[in-house]
Order: structure tokens, then C-alpha cells, then sequence
């Protein structure tokens, strides 16, 4: 994958978690994911639609997700609520986004996201689409960001 | 000052709530995508509307377009993830007065807001 795909999604999950909760974002060194099993317990995922294609995951643990949860929001939810799902949702959604606006392309589209929590959950992505995993140190804990997308191949011709 | 906040997302609507009670708005409703929003929109009657762009069932690009063919003054601003030019046109053509880029600080949305409402010359 080139490079040029990851670098906004470094930079959207440091300016979202910085802007949003001052939490300072240490990025390790990207590397491709080879299998569908979640890096961690709590999944917050965007499909991504149009000129490119594929899947974003915040894999978080869920202690660091609910420290991360906590500051964003507030208040301590229970891993099992709503309202912590609605809050990882909204944290990949708005990192997807960010991400998203530095392609500056015009025929992209983010889907609403999904949260998944569980261990050893697997989540599938298109085949033949490589996943990069961006390791994240936070006061909070390991995260990752994993990106899986890809230009869109192009349709054939209408007949 | 009565404020309609649309979003699917309730921490979302929480966080623009705490912004808006700093500023002293008590007096809000919340809906949970552009459908939600037309149907409590005719019996609050808000002064203004804070709209996301991407919501499920109806998105909020097509509540703009939606209200502003029955009411066009009525302050609106998107308050998205969506932050290409291009849409912020497409946003500004379906008739928001303002535009904030997610994620945003307290100030930001505050600055946003007071700006908005004096544009548009609606009392507090």
C-alpha cells in the first residue's frame, strides 16, 4: 500500500484525540496485518465506499478503550453499553473523516460505524486488499488503527 | 433560544449539549437523523439547528434540502466529519449558514455558534 494512504490517518487519529481530549498520540511503525483476527477486544470499524474501497478499525483493549471513552465523553460507561459503543463509533467515525478529507477526492463515502466487542473476534475485509496496522502509544494504553482500502477498481464499460 | 441537535451520535449530541449550556442555551431537543428532525421539528419550532452530515435513514444534507423548501431562515449549521471543499459547497448550496469540521474544540463550536446567530440576527 503506498505510503501516501497511510499518513492521513496518522495524522486524523493524533489532531481527533489531541482536539478532542488532549491525548498525545505516539505512532510505532506501520506494518501489514496478514490475518482477519481483531488485534484487540474492542473494534470500532468504517466501511469505506466509491473512488476507494475497504475497511478502518480502531482495535483498542477494552481498559484502554475505556479510559479513552472516559476522557472523550466524560463520563465512566460499562464496556457492555450503548453509550461506550456509540462513543468508539463516533471516534473511528470522526477519524475515518479526517482521514478521508486529506485525499480530497470527491467520490468518497464513509458508511455510519459499527462497534464490535468480544475477544478473539475476527472481522473481514475484502480479499486482495492488504491491511496496514498503525501501532498507537497513549497514556491510555495500545491502540491500533488498522487500514484496509484500496482505489476502487474501475467499472467496465457499459456496454 | 430553543436549539435542535441532529445526530445518530448521543455522545456527539452530548458534547455540542455541554458547549451549548456553557453559553447559557438550555432549552434543546435532539433527533437522531433528518427524519427524527422533521418530525419534532414542526411542534419545537427550534431557532436554530445543529446537523450531521452522515446519519442513517435520513442523512443531513437532504434535511437541509428537506427544510429549507419550507423555511428559509431558520439558522443551520453542519456539524460533520465531512471536511472536503467540495462539500462544504454542496453544503453551503443546500443552505447552511455555518460549517464545523469534527473534531472540534469547546471554543470552536462556541465561535461557530455566537457567530451564526448574529449573522442571522436571531435574539438570545
Amino acid at each position: 500500500m503506498d505510503a501516501n494512504m497511510i499518513t492521513p490517518f496518522v495524522n486524523s487519529i493524533q489532531n481527533v484525540f489531541s482536539t478532542m481530549f488532549q491525548l498525545p498520540v505516539e505512532i510505532g511503525d506501520p506494518r501489514i496485518k496478514s490475518d482477519r483476527k481483531a488485534t484487540h477486544d474492542v473494534s470500532g470499524i468504517i466501511g469505506v465506499s466509491g473512488e476507494m474501497v475497504g475497511t478502518i478499525v480502531l482495535s483498542m483493549p477494552s481498559a484502554a478503550a475505556q479510559s479513552i471513552v472516559t476522557l472523550f465523553t466524560g463520563t465512566e460507561f460499562a464496556v457492555e453499553s450503548d453509550d461506550f459503543a456509540d462513543a468508539v463509533g463516533e471516534l473511528v467515525n470522526m477519524i475515518s473523516g479526517n482521514a478521508k478529507a486529506e485525499f480530497q477526492r470527491k467520490g468518497v463515502s464513509i458508511t455510519c460505524p459499527s462497534v464490535v466487542i468480544g475477544e478473539n473476534h475476527t472481522i473481514a475485509v475484502q480479499s486482495g486488499t492488504p491491511c496496514v496496522l498503525i501501532p498507537c502509544t497513549t497514556d491510555c494504553g495500545e491502540v491500533v488503527l488498522e487500514v484496509a482500502i484500496r482505489e476502487a477498481e474501475v467499472e467496465a464499460a457499459a456496454a | 433560544m430553543k436549539i435542535l441537535l441532529i445526530d445518530d451520535s448521543k455522545t456527539m449530541r452530548n458534547i455540542q449539549k455541554s458547549v451549548l449550556k456553557q453559553l447559557g442555551y438550555t432549552e434543546i431537543e435532539e433527533a437522531c437523523d433528518g427524519q427524527d428532525a422533521l418530525s419534532k421539528i414542526g411542534a419545537f419550532k427550534p431557532d436554530l439547528c445543529l446537523v450531521d452530515w452522515n446519519m442513517p435513514i435520513m442523512d443531513g444534507l437532504t434535511f437541509v434540502t428537506t427544510f429549507r423548501q419550507t423555511d428559509k431562515t431558520t439558522p443551520l449549521i453542519m456539524v460533520t466529519t465531512e471536511a472536503e471543499k467540495s462539500r462544504v459547497i454542496q453544503a453551503i448550496k443546500a443552505g447552511v449558514n455555518n460549517y464545523v469540521v469534527k473534531p472540534f474544540t469547546p471554543d470552536l463550536l462556541s465561535e461557530r455558534i455566537t457567530e451564526t446567530l448574529a449573522k442571522c440576527s436571531v435574539g438570545s
